[in-house]
């Protein structure tokens, strides 16, 4: 939804631009007297360059905080907390409902509830990212971020470390798996794969 | 004195020597700006040959051509080589160049010095393609983050390379800063008051107070990396109360004003090239330098905007994202003021013409996926993707290199004298731009579609086979096109025929002398009355020519004459005698270079000795200079007699020592940052134990602070009365002896890689020693200048500059010391 708005903006902010500059080569040179100046002054920069980019860039701002506000993660009774710590080039993750439990390369998650995923790192600086989930977290060394996921559907989702960490980069990848209730309490009874 | 015998004089007074040497000897700002350009371009080829290595590699999936080892070198080096080898050193040297021709005056402030930075280019320069070649070059990416970059993630030599070779090439661009503001403070032709400066003029003046003040935290971060990877001082490490988000801090203060840096001078070109083009004047003259130095001070506020997903709080993301949209503004400003001026005049569809709609079509793209990734929940998605990769080659591509060259080919009858006949550029023109726009417009779907920054391969199946394979062809369609440009260029100076003065009708003075530019560039300095002196009087090339300006008749003793002028108003204030051709400033480079090898083969032997010739070289460099008796107003033309600089109580190197020590702390400033920031942020902290400073340390360092500033005044009273200065040197020196002394206490009270608190102490103890000891050996330089009889009460600059470097050094211990003492007391 965002990014239509953003290209298509763009492509119409893109498009003024260019018909301004080819008019401008069709068009007769104008008058050359102070007032014709202070007239074009007016135009070009009081008009175009400070009032429509203005007008547009306050809006855009409102715009993406109260986007950013929604993906805000509040505290709420149903939401699961998991960690994830980064090393390279293997994900562990471990449990809150589930003391001691660590899985490698697999996130498991209940659908349809509010994850926080305390990420973090044990060396070199890596990032979060299960594109279909949210956006992306760094995982940094001494620091614990916090990043709110929720799936809709039980299922696989890809996930990928998104901050270059040396050779084994490319392929430092995870999953994040889905599980309906039922599979849920399974794998907090220490049933599921 | 007719005027081709005035040409020749001043040719033999001005030029280098014939051959080699002279183009190891030269301090002329025509040959220093063309072997600028000259390496860019050689640095820009290297980076472009990498790039094609990066599109061949991704051109198919699971590509076996280089692995992980040999690609993640490959990339890191194309950024590090286009941002710091190509970019800055390729405006620097068209600054250079044409900055004096333009200001109406003969050379930059400093020769000796715009020589010095291009050696220490060249030099640090050829030491990252020293270890591109032998497989050892920096492979974590160009903005190095640690730990990945420190000796946790590469413990082999590859980072020192970047941290070392980088910093030795930034003395380059500190150099070529202060050399440009004092420049166009101080160096122009008689009445160019600020509001009639060319309008490039303008921009790099922004610029260059924009180096000053962005590039000192970069070196600092460099030099602490550098530290801990060398010494063990763990400033990035968590486990001992370092943080990695610091680097990212130091390295982001300065990368963010660092993209205005790169554009801004081309925004200069455009505002410059343009108005010649449609053939009118510059519309919105004032308002573009208002939006210009806005662009400036705006883009300091915006670091963090390339630490979005690193975990700031929501607050700082709201302000950050709003002053991200913000810069936007004079941007836009700037874009409309440039259309305004082609709607007023009638434009004509020359090859600089080409190239500047290239940018903006170019350029509006890349500003507006700016604006896009400037929203947190998309960069949240876009960040580290090829989105990002596209959007910035637009900015850097578009907003830089298409401006360049319609820089290029607007003053190429400058550097050669010769009309362009081989219309090879036009090709060129529709190759690249095609080919670039079929790389570059690809890849942001590529992103879009998640395809990741620096990934070494991409999968069967990922979706993104064609997408690469279509952009690897235009990248090479580019590539043939840039091929073509220099080709174009060579050609075009080696046989085509001779052009004409001014062959574009342009008004401003750096078409006002025959091409290719004479090494004086300008044989007399004529008064200026508008921004555009070429169209109120087409004839002035000429009367500069016969001599009818300032200076136009050259000394029998074959000395280079300037004039300095006063800054606001442009009236000619002194006669500044200029050094000629030395073999000192690459002797020094080299000296300096030896302390940078030193460090990065880890023979530290070398160190003192590197800092024994530098400091010895130093005397030798300031030495040359001045006279040893008072004189009496000299004759420069006109009826008009001015009185020598180094008569005067702020002379030029006061001035370079001002902007010089504004750089100087900001980077103190920055680590003063960086102590608090781990204070506050960075986890493990406090330390064990604090510092306790104990009673003797700061009386110390009060006393000696008083003493300091006192006797170095005294000293100034009793050279003003004519009286001996050594007692008051003397004390001065005891002063900052104290200061010394309580300096050290900090130094033994820590142990350098315990915590990092206690290195953090050491750097800062470090940086105020330093400056003590420079204070010290300034005051032991003058006390012999004295002596020697260089200075007087009628020349008593070189005392004035001592004294601002002493003041600074005392400033700085100040608050240096109480800053480290401070923990110790409070707690």
């Amino acid at each position: 939804m965002m990014w239509w708005v953003l290209l298509f903006g763009s492509a119409a902010i893109f498009l003024l631009v260019l018909v301004l500059l080819v008019v401008g080569f069709y068009r007769p040179s104008g008058p050359a007297t102070p007032e014709a100046e202070a007239r074009r002054e007016r135009i070009w920069i009081w008009g175009l360059g400070l009032g429509f980019s203005m007008t547009i860039l306050a809006a855009l701002t409102a715009y993406g905080l109260v986007v950013g506000e929604r993906l805000l993660p509040r505290p709420g009774p149903e939401v699961v907390t998991v960690r994830a710590e980064a090393s390279q080039w293997v994900w562990r993750f471990s449990y809150a409902d589930v003391p001691g439990r660590t899985t490698e390369g697999v996130l498991h998650i209940p659908a349809r509830r509010p994850i926080d995923v305390e990420i973090t790192s044990t060396d070199v600086i890596h990032s979060f990212w299960a594109p279909r989930l949210a956006g992306k977290l760094d995982a940094i060394p001494g620091h614990v971020n916090v990043l709110r996921i929720e799936a809709d559907n039980p299922g696989d989702y890809a996930g990928v470390s998104a901050e270059f960490n040396g050779r084994g980069y490319a392929g430092h990848r995870f999953t994040v798996r889905a599980h309906d209730k039922a599979e849920w309490d399974a794998f907090l009874q220490g049933e599921a794969r | 004195m007719n005027a081709l015998r005035r040409h020749r004089e001043l040719e033999r007074i001005w030029s280098a020597q014939p051959g080699w040497r002279g183009k190891l000897t030269t301090v002329n700002n025509n040959d220093i700006g063309l072997m600028f350009l000259f390496t860019a371009v050689t640095f820009f080829v290297i980076a472009g040959i990498l790039a094609m290595l990066i599109r061949a590699q991704l051109a198919s999936p699971r590509s076996a051509f280089m692995g992980p080892d040999i690609y993640n070198q490959v990339f890191t080096m194309h950024g590090t080589i286009m941002m710091f080898l190509f970019a800055i050193p390729l405006f620097e040297g068209l600054t250079i160049y044409l900055l004096p021709k333009m200001l109406g005056t003969r050379d930059l402030a400093f020769p000796r010095l715009s020589a010095f930075g291009f050696w220490c280019y060249l030099f640090g320069g050829s030491m990252l393609i020293f270890a591109l070649v032998a497989g050892i070059a920096p492979d974590s990416g160009w903005f190095l983050y640690p730990p990945l970059s420190s000796t946790l993630g590469s413990p082999g030599i590859n980072p020192d390379f970047w941290l070392l070779g980088i910093t030795f090439v930034e003395i380059s661009a500190i150099s070529a800063a202060v050399e440009i503001v004092a420049t166009v403070l101080l160096y122009r032709a008689p009445g160019m008051s600020l509001d009639k400066l060319p309008i490039f003029a303008w921009y790099m003046l922004i610029v260059a107070v924009m180096i000053l003040t962005a590039f000192p935290p970069l070196i600092l971060g460099s030099i602490l990396l550098e530290l801990e990877r060398a010494f063990g001082m763990p400033f990035f490490q968590a486990e001992s109360g370092g943080d990695s988000l610091l680097w990212q801090h130091l390295f982001w203060l300065f990368g963010h004003p660092e993209v205005y840096i790169i554009f801004l001078p081309a925004a200069g070109v455009v505002s410059t090239v343009l108005p010649v083009m449609a053939r009118t004047t510059l519309l919105g003259y004032g308002w573009i330098v208002a939006a210009a130095a806005a662009l400036g001070v705006l883009s300091f506020g915006l670091w963090v905007h390339h630490m979005y997903a690193t975990g700031i709080p929501h607050m700082g993301l709201a302000f950050f994202s709003a002053a991200s949209t913000l810069v936007a503004l004079p941007t836009g400003i700037q874009i409309f003021a440039w259309i305004g001026t082609i709607w007023k005049g009638r434009p004509e569809m020359h090859l600089p013409m080409l190239w500047i709609l290239a940018f903006f079509a170019t350029f509006v793209m890349g500003g507006l996926t700016g604006v896009m990734v400037a929203m947190v929940p998309f960069d949240w998605q876009s960040h580290d993707t090829y989105f990002v990769v596209a959007h910035f080659h637009y900015v850097l591509v578009g907003g830089f290199v298409f401006p360049m060259l319609a820089g290029l080919y607007y003053w190429l009858p400058n550097f050669t004298g010769r009309k362009r006949y081989f219309k090879l550029g036009e090709t060129a023109f529709w190759l690249i731009v095609l080919g670039f726009h079929g790389t570059f417009l690809l890849l942001h779907w590529a992103g879009l579609l998640g395809m990741r920054r620096r990934i070494d391969f991409i999968e069967v199946g990922s979706g993104w086979e064609l997408i690469n394979l279509l952009a690897s062809i235009g990248g090479f369609v580019m590539a043939i096109g840039f091929a073509l440009v220099l080709i174009d260029v060579a050609v075009n100076a080696a046989v085509a025929g001779r052009g004409r003065r001014n062959p574009w009708r342009a008004g401003t003075l750096d078409w006002a002398m025959p091409s290719p530019s004479p090494s004086f560039n300008l044989a007399s300095l004529p008064v200026i009355r508008s921004r555009y002196p070429l169209h109120d009087d087409p004839d002035l090339p000429l009367r500069i020519a016969r001599g009818e300006g300032y200076l136009g008749t050259p000394p029998a003793d074959g000395r280079r004459e300037i004039l300095m002028v006063e800054i606001a108003s442009g009236r000619p204030k002194h006669l500044v005698i200029f050094p000629t051709n030395s073999a000192l400033p690459i002797v020094m480079a080299l000296v300096t270079g030896s302390f940078f090898v030193g460090m990065l083969i880890k023979a530290y032997w070398l160190i003192p000795l590197s800092l024994l010739g530098v400091t010895g070289l130093g005397i030798w460099w300031a030495w040359s200079l001045g006279s040893q008796e008072d004189q009496s107003p000299q004759d420069v033309g006109n009826g008009l007699a001015l009185p020598l600089a180094s008569h005067a109580s702020e002379p030029p190197g006061w001035w370079g020592s001002l902007f010089l020590l504004l750089a100087n702390g900001v980077f103190f400033g920055s680590l003063l940052f960086g102590y608090a920031f781990l204070w506050t942020v960075a986890p493990n902290w406090p330390p064990p134990s604090y510092l306790e400073p104990g009673i003797t340390g700061p009386a110390l360092a009060l006393g000696g602070a008083v003493l300091t500033l006192v006797g170095i005044r005294m000293a100034d009273r009793a050279l003003q009365r004519g009286a001996g200065s050594l007692p008051g040197l003397l004390l001065s020196f005891a002063g900052l002896a104290a200061l010394a002394a309580a300096g050290v206490t900090v130094l033994t009270g820590t142990a350098h890689n315990a915590h990092a608190y206690d290195a953090t102490l050491w750097v800062v103890a470090g940086y105020v020693l330093l400056h003590l000891a420079l204070a010290g050996l300034m005051k032991a330089f003058l006390a012999l200048r004295v002596t020697a009889g260089y200075v007087s009460a009628q020349r008593i600059g070189e005392a004035r500059i001592v004294r601002l470097w002493s003041d600074y050094a005392v400033g700085v211990a100040l608050i240096g010391l109480a800053a480290a003492w401070l923990p110790g007391v409070l707690t």
